[in-house]
C-alpha cells in the first residue's frame, strides 16, 4: 500500500467502523483513533518527504498513476509536493483537533463524525491528486458534507447559511467544471493525446484564446470557496449558523482549497491567461482583503467578526499568488498555513466561550480574564498571531507577501499593495478592540463567575493547534525551504 | 427459411411466452390464491432478465426490418432490469390493493406488453416496426395510468395520456410519410442513401421528433406529464419515467445518429435549443412543487434536457455518454419513486412536508433518498456524477461551452430542490413524522438493487469501456 493513497483509506474505514458505531462515547473514541493515526501519517510523511526528496528531482513525488477511465484517459493519479505536503499536515491537525472539539457532541454524534470524516476524504484526496478529474471528485465530496454539518448540526438560521453556502460552492464548482472541460480539451494542442494530468498539460502550450476564456472560470471556480470578493457572502453566514467543528475545519482547511486549486490548476495550467487576467482580480483581491477587515470592525457576533477576517486573510491569500513572484508566493502558501491553525484556533475558542456563556454578542462579554484565564490567554495569543505580531505564524507570511508585492515597480501594482497592507493596521483594531471589551475590565454578568473550567480535551485541542502557530513563527525556515523548493517548476512554468 | 434464425428475437419470443403463460394461469390458478400470480410474475421475469445477458449475434430479420446489435442487445437487458426491479417495487401495491380488484394479472399483462413494444421500438430496421412499436408500448401504459378507476386523477391520468399520445403518433406518422414521400422507402438504411435537405425533408423531420419528443417529455411538448404522474399509480409513474423515457432516447439517438445523420447540421440546433429550454423550464417548474410525484415528474424533463447534450455530439463518445447516463438514470430514479411508493403504500402520503422527520424516524428509506437524489443531482461519489459529467464532456468535445455552461447552471438549481428534500427529511424534526416501518422483502430487495447500482455504476470503469466499445458502431 502506497503511503500516499492510506491518506484516503484510513478515513474511509473510520467511517465504515463508525457505521456499526452506538453512541457518543464509541463514536468519539472511534473518531479519536482514526485521526491520531492519520496524524500520525501525516507527521511520518512529512519526515519520508525530506528523505524522498533528496533523492529524488521529480516534480511530485510518492507518485502512484492507476488508469480509471480509459477512454477519456482519467487516471487515479496522485503524488505530492512540498506545498501539498505542508497543507495535508494542516488538515491532520485541525481534524484531530475537531474530534476533541466535538466531544461532547449531543444530537446524532454518529452521523456527525462520519460527516466530518467524510468531508476529510475529499480535502486529503483534493491534496494528494495530480490528476484534475480526480481533484474535481474530491473537491465536491468535500463540499457536500458541509449541508448536513451546517444543517442539522447548526445554530441560528442554519438552514438558509446550509443552503446559501452549499448553492454557491456547487455552483462555483459547476462554473469550475466548465474550466475543467475547457483545459481538457485543449491538452493536445501540442498534438499529444487528451489528458487531464496536471503536470502533462503544463508542459502543453495551450492556445491564448483558449487560455483568455477559461482561466476566469476556473480561477473563479476555486477562488469562490477562498472568499474572493464578492462571492464571499456564504461564508460569513455559513461560519457563524455552522457548529465548532465544521467553522474550524471549514474556515481553516476547506477554504484553502480555494487558494490551492488556483494555484495549482488556474495558474499553472493558464499561465498567460493569468497574466491576462491578473488585474482585474488584483483589483478584487485587494478590496476583498480591505472590505473584510472593515466589515469585522462593525461585527459584534465573535463568529463574524472572525468570519470577515478570514474574507480578509484568504483575500491576501489571493492577492499573493497574483503577484506571480517567488516570494508572495512562499508568503501565500504560509498565509494558508498560519491562516488554517489561527482561525482554526479561534473557532475553538469562540466554541468554548459560548458553550460556558451562551453568547458570541461582544458587548454582552466582559472581563472573561478573570473567569476563565486559560482561554482568554490563549484568546490573546491568537488575537496577536492574527494581527501579525513577529513571533508569530502570521508575521512570517505576511512579511513575505508583501516583500513579495512591492518587487513591481509600477503604480498599479504599489496602489494595490499598499491598500492590502493597510488592512493590516484595521486588523489590529478589531483584533485589540475585542480583547479590550471581552477579556478586559469587570465581569459584565454574575453568572460568569462560576464558569466550567477548561477540560482535558479542550485543552488538546487547543494546543494541538497553538504550537504550530508558535513553531512556524519562531522556526520557519525548513517550513519556507520545503515550500521555496517546490516553487521551482511553477515559476519555470509560469514566469 | 431457416427458422434458428428467429432466436434473434430472444428476448421478444421469451417475453411473450411469459404474458401468454401468465394469461393461462390467471385461468388456472384458484380465486383465493389470485396473489400468488405476483410472485409467478416476478420470477419468470427475473429467469427473463438473466437469460437476457446471453450473448446474440448481430444480424437482421425479415428483410431488414428487424435488426439486432450488442448495442441493442444490452439496451434491453437494462430496460429489462429497470422492469425487474420496478416490479419488486410495485410487488406489494399489487398485493395489498390490485389483486383483490381481480386484476393483478392485467397489471403485468399490460406492462410486459408495452417493454415488448419497447423492444420492437429499438430493434426496428424500418419505420413500419417503428411505428408499430412505438404504439404497442404507449397503449398499454395509458390503460395502466388509469388503473386505480377509484380515483378520479387516475382516469383523468390515463385520459390525458392516451390523448397526446395519440396526437404524438399522429404527428410523428405525418412526418414519417413525409420522409417517405422524399425519399421512396420506409427503411433506414435506404433512406441513409438518399436523404437530402429538402424543405420537405426537414418538415418530416421536425414532425418525427415531435412525436418522440412527447414521449421523453421534451419542452415544449412536456405539458401531459407532470398531471400523468402525478394521478397514475407511482409504479406507472416511474415506468413512464424511467423506461420509456429511456427506450424513447435511445432510439431517437439511434435515427438521429445513422438515419438523419446528413442533416446533422439542421438538428442540432434543434437540439441546442430544446435542450436549453427543457433543462431552464423543468428546473424552474420543480422548484415549487411540493408533491413527490409531480416534483419527480419535472425533475425528469429536467434531466431529459440534460441527455440531450450527449445527442448533441452525434458520435461514438455520444452514444456512449447517453446509454451510460440513462442507464444510471435508471437505477437513480427509481430508487426515489421506490422510496416514494414505500411510503406512500404505508401512510398514504406523497407530499415533501411530510417527509419532515423522516430521518430520525425509518433512516434507512431516508438514506436511500439521499443517495438517489445526489445521484440525480450529479453529487459524487455516486453514479450520477459520473453520468453527467461525461455528457458534459461529449457536448465540450464538440466545442459547445456555452451550452455545457448553461447545462451547469441548471445542476446548481436542480441542486436547490433536491436539497429542499434532504431537508425536509435530515435537518428538520417533526412531531407528526412517519412511523417507523419496515418495508416487505420485494420492495426492500427492489432498493438495494437500486441503492449498488447507484454506488457502483460509477466507480466502477470497466462498465463505461464496455459500452463505449458497443457504442462503436455510431464511429
Amino acid at each position: 500500500m502506497d503511503i500516499l493513497s492510506l491518506f484516503i483509506i484510513v478515513p474511509l474505514l473510520t467511517v465504515l467502523v463508525l457505521v456499526f458505531a452506538k453512541g457518543l462515547k464509541q463514536s468519539r473514541i472511534i473518531s479519536m483513533i482514526g485521526s491520531i493515526v492519520q496524524f500520525g501519517m501525516a507527521i511520518n510523511l512529512v519526515f519520508a518527504y525530506f528523505r524522498e526528496r533528496a533523492v529524488n528531482d521529480d516534480i511530485m513525488v510518492f507518485t502512484k498513476d492507476l488508469v480509471w477511465f480509459k477512454q477519456f484517459n482519467i487516471h487515479y493519479n496522485i503524488g505530492v509536493d512540498g506545498i501539498s505536503v505542508a497543507l495535508l499536515l494542516l488538515t491532520s491537525i485541525v481534524v484531530l483537533a475537531g474530534v476533541f472539539i466535538s466531544w461532547k457532541m449531543k444530537e446524532l454524534p454518529k452521523e456527525f463524525f462520519v460527516s466530518l470524516i467524510v468531508l476529510s476524504i475529499g480535502v486529503y484526496g483534493f491534496f494528494i491528486s495530480v490528476d484534475l478529474f480526480t481533484m474535481f471528485v474530491f473537491f465536491e465530496i468535500a463540499v457536500i458534507p458541509m449541508y448536513l454539518l451546517i444543517g442539522i448540526w447548526g445554530t441560528g438560521p442554519r438552514e438558509y447559511s446550509a443552503m446559501k453556502l452549499t448553492l454557491m460552492l456547487m455552483g462555483a464548482s459547476a462554473v469550475l467544471l466548465v474550466g475543467i472541460l475547457g483545459i481538457y480539451f485543449n491538452s493536445n494542442a501540442d498534438g499529444g493525446p487528451l489528458t487531464f494530468n496536471i503536470l502533462e498539460i503544463a508542459q502543453v502550450n495551450i492556445p491564448f484564446e483558449a487560455q483568455k476564456l477559461f482561466f476566469p472560470l476556473t480561477f473563479i471556480g476555486f477562488a469562490v470557496i477562498g472568499a474572493l470578493f464578492p462571492f464571499h457572502t456564504w461564508s460569513p453566514d455559513g461560519h457563524a449558523s455552522a457548529p465548532t467543528a465544521v467553522s474550524m475545519l471549514h474556515a481553516g482547511v476547506l477554504m484553502k482549497l480555494g487558494g490551492y486549486g488556483v494555484f495549482r490548476v488556474a495558474m499553472y495550467l493558464l499561465p498567460e491567461g493569468a497574466l491576462h487576467w491578473s488585474w482585474f482580480f488584483i483589483i478584487l483581491s485587494a478590496f476583498g482583503v480591505i472590505y473584510g477587515a472593515f466589515a469585522a470592525i462593525k461585527q459584534t457576533d465573535l463568529k463574524y467578526i472572525n468570519a470577515y477576517s478570514s474574507v480578509s486573510h484568504l483575500g491576501m491569500v489571493l492577492f499573493a499568488l497574483l503577484m506571480l513572484n517567488k516570494t508572495s508566493w512562499n508568503g501565500a502558501i504560509l498565509q494558508s498555513l498560519s491562516h488554517g491553525f489561527m482561525t482554526a484556533l479561534f473557532f475553538a475558542l469562540i466554541g468554548m466561550i459560548y458553550g460556558r456563556t451562551h453568547t458570541r454578542d461582544v458587548t454582552k462579554l466582559g472581563g472573561l480574564l478573570k473567569v476563565i484565564p486559560f482561554i482568554s490567554a490563549i484568546y490573546v495569543i491568537a488575537g496577536l498571531a492574527s494581527l501579525g505580531l513577529p513571533g508569530f505564524s502570521g508575521f512570517v507570511a505576511e512579511m513575505n507577501i508583501f516583500v513579495g508585492a512591492f518587487e513591481h515597480d509600477d503604480l498599479f501594482y504599489r496602489i494595490a499593495t499598499i491598500i492590502s497592507v493597510s488592512a493590516i493596521v484595521v486588523t489590529a483594531v478589531y483584533i485589540l478592540r475585542v480583547v479590550g471589551i471581552m477579556l478586559m475590565g469587570p465581569v459584565k454578568n454574575e453568572a460568569f463567575l462560576n464558569l466550567e473550567r477548561v477540560t482535558w480535551y479542550e485543552k488538546t485541542g487547543i494546543l494541538l493547534l497553538l504550537i504550530p502557530i508558535v513553531g512556524m513563527g519562531v522556526a520557519p525556515l525548513w517550513l519556507s525551504n520545503m515550500i521555496l523548493e517546490s516553487l521551482e517548476p511553477f515559476i519555470q512554468g509560469v514566469l | 427459411m431457416d427458422f434458428s434464425n428467429f432466436l434473434l428475437m430472444r428476448h421478444e419470443i421469451l417475453l411473450l411466452a411469459i404474458i401468454l403463460l401468465l394469461l393461462v394461469a390467471e385461468i388456472f390458478i384458484p380465486q383465493n390464491k389470485k396473489s400468488s400470480i405476483v410472485h409467478l410474475a416476478i420470477f419468470l421475469f427475473g429467469i427473463h432478465t438473466v437469460l437476457g445477458f446471453l450473448s446474440l449475434d448481430e444480424s437482421s430479420l425479415f428483410g431488414g426490418m428487424f435488426r439486432t446489435n450488442n448495442l441493442i442487445h444490452f439496451f434491453k437487458n437494462v430496460l429489462n432490469i429497470g422492469v425487474l426491479i420496478l416490479i419488486l417495487q410495485s410487488a406489494d401495491w399489487l398485493q395489498e390493493k390490485i389483486v383483490q380488484q381481480q386484476r393483478g394479472t392485467e397489471f403485468f399483462v399490460l406492462l410486459f406488453s408495452s417493454l415488448l413494444g419497447m423492444y420492437f421500438m429499438i430493434s426496428s430496421g424500418d419505420f413500419l416496426m417503428f411505428y408499430l412499436g412505438l404504439e404497442l408500448s404507449t397503449l398499454p401504459v395509458a390503460a395502466l395510468a388509469a388503473y386505480e378507476t377509484t380515483k378520479r386523477k387516475s382516469s383523468e391520468a390515463g385520459i390525458k395520456l392516451i390523448l397526446s399520445a395519440a396526437l404524438a403518433s399522429g404527428t410523428s406518422l405525418f412526418g414519417i410519410s413525409m420522409l417517405y414521400a422524399t425519399s421512396g422507402s420506409i427503411y433506414f438504411n435506404d433512406i441513409i442513401e438518399v436523404i437530402t435537405s429538402t424543405n420537405l425533408t426537414l418538415l418530416g423531420v421536425v414532425l418525427f421528433f415531435a412525436g418522440l419528443a412527447f414521449k421523453i417529455s421534451l419542452v415544449p411538448f412536456h405539458f401531459w406529464t407532470a398531471d400523468v404522474y402525478e394521478g397514475a399509480p407511482i409504479s406507472v409513474a416511474s415506468y413512464l419515467s424511467v423506461i420509456s423515457k429511456g427506450a424513447a432516447v435511445f432510439i431517437l439517438m439511434i435515427l438521429l445518429f445513422t438515419v438523419l445523420k446528413p442533416l446533422m447540421h439542421i438538428w442540432e440546433n434543434v437540439i441546442y435549443i430544446i435542450a436549453i429550454a427543457t433543462m431552464f423550464i423543468g428546473n424552474l417548474f420543480a422548484l415549487r412543487q411540493q408533491n413527490m410525484k409531480r416534483f419527480l415528474a419535472f425533475s425528469s424533463i429536467a434531466q431529459a434536457g440534460f441527455i440531450l447534450l450527449g445527442l448533441i455530439s452525434g458520435d461514438q463518445l455520444g452514444t456512449a455518454t447517453v446509454v451510460y447516463f440513462v442507464m444510471i438514470y435508471v437505477f437513480s430514479n427509481l430508487a426515489a419513486f421506490g422510496v416514494v411508493q414505500a411510503i406512500s403504500l404505508k401512510t398514504g402520503k406523497e407530499n415533501m412536508n411530510d417527509y419532515e422527520g423522516l430521518y430520525r424516524t425509518n433512516p434507512n428509506l431516508s438514506l436511500v433518498m439521499m443517495l438517489a437524489l445526489f445521484s440525480l443531482a450529479g453529487i459524487p461519489p455516486v453514479a450520477g456524477f459520473f453520468g453527467k459529467f461525461f455528457l458534459f464532456t461529449a457536448a465540450a468535445s464538440k466545442g459547445y461551452y456555452l451550452l455545457v455552461f448553461l447545462a451547469v447552471v441548471n445542476v446548481t438549481i436542480s441542486l436547490y430542490y433536491y436539497l429542499l428534500v434532504v431537508r425536509a427529511m435530515f435537518l428538520r424534526t417533526s412531531e407528526n413524522a412517519i412511523p417507523f416501518f419496515k418495508s416487505k422483502l420485494y420492495m426492500r430487495l427492489g432498493l438495494l438493487i437500486t441503492v449498488i447500482g447507484i454506488l457502483v455504476l460509477g466507480l466502477y470503469s470497466p462498465l463505461y469501456n464496455y459500452i463505449y466499445e458497443l457504442s462503436s458502431l455510431f464511429n
